[in-house]
């Protein structure tokens, strides 16, 4: 029988994502996949394995799960509460998951979006080359008790590493660039945009987020005779009452509100995961200082890998402690290329 | 504010951090809608290198690009060698459109807007079926939700403003109007647009081979039917639409 994922319990959000579906918005649907990025990185470097597989993003709330046979995951984005079978287990790290141990994730501490990563990763078929779900284009539907999710055979063996989070939870200064429509503003509400601090509002999901000035709203000068252009994830769209929504990975395509600015892509984390009541200020930077930014944000994914730590564990807290290999060093050496492998 | 209506077309501007949007007009019209399909085709035939994906909006091409691969100043400068090799509001459309026969109903409890909306465009119910069944409307855009195709550009007559208040819901494959323009939605949708036709389109169809059923440029005709004749087609994979290619 094929190795699986079973669901007992899950929380309203908790969905399958992967990095998405580009390619079609010429036909209206926005790309999706996971709203935290990052997130889907750490959880590929844990378990040394493409971040393109499929995993288990978790709004606010995770839920209880169990795997048929003995599975390495892997935690990471929003740290939540998690335990195996009562004992808990560290957040943004990999572990072993024995076959029938309930493991157990639930509120986040801190940020909205955890993601459970499973060693092969999830089996779905692909549809519109994504397998994960958007919501808005009814594409899947969010998991529930009883579900059962297929996994890929998984060609790693490490556990017990852990990987050093970037913190991008509770907001902060997210840097954006100016965009199509940033010229509708005037120099003094783009000044005042960046010279404002903004609450994310209660209101928000997959597709966007809306965020509450601590003045007034904003206006353009264009008003609402804007003709519908193109939306990319991450821009600052401007409603009629002057009331900035930052548009994420499920928006629609296109749209007819002044946009004031576009978030940078490896900001867009930190918007996804402020939570409801938390502060967010904005930053232009120019084209070139983004690209530096990005540039710079690639790297540190891609070096994610060589900068895992082993887990420390304490040991009055590990019960078979002579099972263990305590003296540092003594393997054959070549562990971490295996499991690269 | 820049006048925009003292540049000269196309412009070309970057949209947010890896992308560049090209322009050629500030309102919509047909000559603007043509040469943006006719641009963005010219994109996806030039193999340029870093490029990931390119759509069009009303009039407007857009193209995603790596910017670590090839930076915003050697993108530009390929857009804008694009765009001097040609006259784009005298090009030609492109290749590979068709010609959509769709039924639909106008007017009655599948469509009870109708009326109202004739009336907004000083038309009887009669001349409003007859206006917008004799008009064949291009696909100018497709966006807002998976599949749904703004269509133009109808007489002057329609040039009427969306309504202030949301109609609460039109059904999946409804036609409906205000500026010169008509959309059909793929889902159940609330709306400021006015409800003046039913249609059996499924526009959007995850698992099918062609998930989309219309491409941007095809061309639409929508042909009155009775709500029986309607019913009759429910079940078809095309809602009774047939297409041909445009030569």
């Amino acid at each position: 029988m094929t190795r699986a994922l079973i669901v007992h319990r899950a929380g309203p959000g908790v969905t399958v994502q992967d990095p998405g579906r580009p390619g079609y918005l010429a036909y209206g649907l926005s790309r999706g996949g996971a709203a935290d990025r990052l997130a889907l990185a750490e959880g590929a470097a844990l378990l040394g394995q493409s971040d393109a597989l499929a995993v288990l993003e978790m709004a606010g709330i995770g839920g209880e799960f169990e795997v048929t046979e003995a599975t390495r995951i892997a935690l990471t984005g929003a740290p939540m509460r998690a335990s195996v079978d009562g004992t808990r287990i560290a957040w943004n790290a990999c572990h072993r998951l024995e076959a029938g141990a309930r493991l157990s994730i639930g509120a986040a501490g801190t940020g909205n979006y955890g993601y459970l990563h499973l060693g092969g990763g999830v089996a779905l078929p692909r549809r519109l080359g994504g397998c994960g779900t958007h919501l808005s284009a009814g594409l899947g539907a969010p998991l529930k008790a009883a579900d059962r999710l297929e996994i890929r055979p998984d060609t790693g063996s490490r556990t017990g590493m852990a990987v050093a989070a970037d913190d991008r939870f509770g907001g902060g200064t997210v840097r954006i660039v100016a965009s199509l429509q940033t010229d509708l503003f005037a120099a003094g509400e783009r000044a005042r945009f960046e010279a404002t601090t903004f609450r994310r509002d209660a209101r928000g999901n997959r597709m966007g987020v809306r965020l509450d000035p601590d003045g007034p709203g904003f206006e353009s000068e264009a008003g609402l005779s804007v003709l519908s252009e193109v939306i990319v994830p991450g821009d600052i769209q401007i409603t009629g009452d002057g009331t900035p929504f930052v548009l994420l990975n499920e928006c629609q395509t296109i749209g007819g509100y002044p946009r004031i600015g576009s978030v940078l892509p490896a900001d867009l984390p930190k918007v996804v995961q402020a939570r409801a009541g938390e502060t967010l200020r904005f930053s232009f930077v120019s084209l070139e200082e983004a690209v530096a930014i990005e540039a710079r944000a690639r790297d540190a994914r891609k070096s994610l890998r060589k900068r895992l730590t082993p887990l420390i564990r304490d040991p009055a807290t590990i019960a078979d402690l002579l099972s263990y290999q305590l003296v540092s060093g003594v393997t054959a050496g070549d562990d971490l290329e295996r499991s690269e492998r | 504010m820049p006048d925009l209506d003292d540049m000269t077309w196309p412009q070309i501007r970057h949209a947010g951090y890896d992308g560049f949007v090209v322009t050629f007009g500030t309102r919509l019209s047909e000559p603007a809608n043509r040469a943006a399909l006719a641009f963005r085709d010219a994109i996806d035939h030039a193999g340029i290198d870093a490029v990931e994906e390119s759509s069009t909006s009303l009039v407007s091409a857009y193209v995603r690009f790596d910017p670590l691969q090839r930076d915003h100043a050697a993108m530009r400068a390929t857009l804008e060698t694009l765009v001097q090799q040609h006259d784009w509001f005298a090009v030609g459309l492109p290749s590979g459109r068709r010609l959509w026969r769709v039924p639909t109903v106008f007017g009655g409890d599948a469509a009870p807007q109708l009326a109202e909306a004739a009336s907004v465009a000083g038309l009887s119910e009669r001349d409003a079926i007859a206006s917008i069944a004799e008009t064949q409307v291009r696909v100018q855009t497709i966006g807002f939700a998976p599949g749904m195709p703004y269509l133009g550009e109808l007489p002057p007559a329609w040039d009427i403003p969306r309504q202030t208040e949301l109609t609460a819901r039109v059904p999946a494959g409804g036609l409906c109007v205000a500026i010169r323009q008509l959309v059909l939605f793929p889902v159940d949708t609330p709306t400021g647009w006015r409800h003046v036709g039913q249609t059996a389109l499924r526009l959007f169809r995850p698992d099918a081979p062609e998930p989309f059923l219309l491409r941007p440029g095809d061309e639409v005709l929508f042909d009155p039917v009775s709500p029986e004749e309607l019913d009759r087609v429910r079940d078809d994979a095309n809602g009774g639409a047939t297409c041909e290619d445009i030569a």
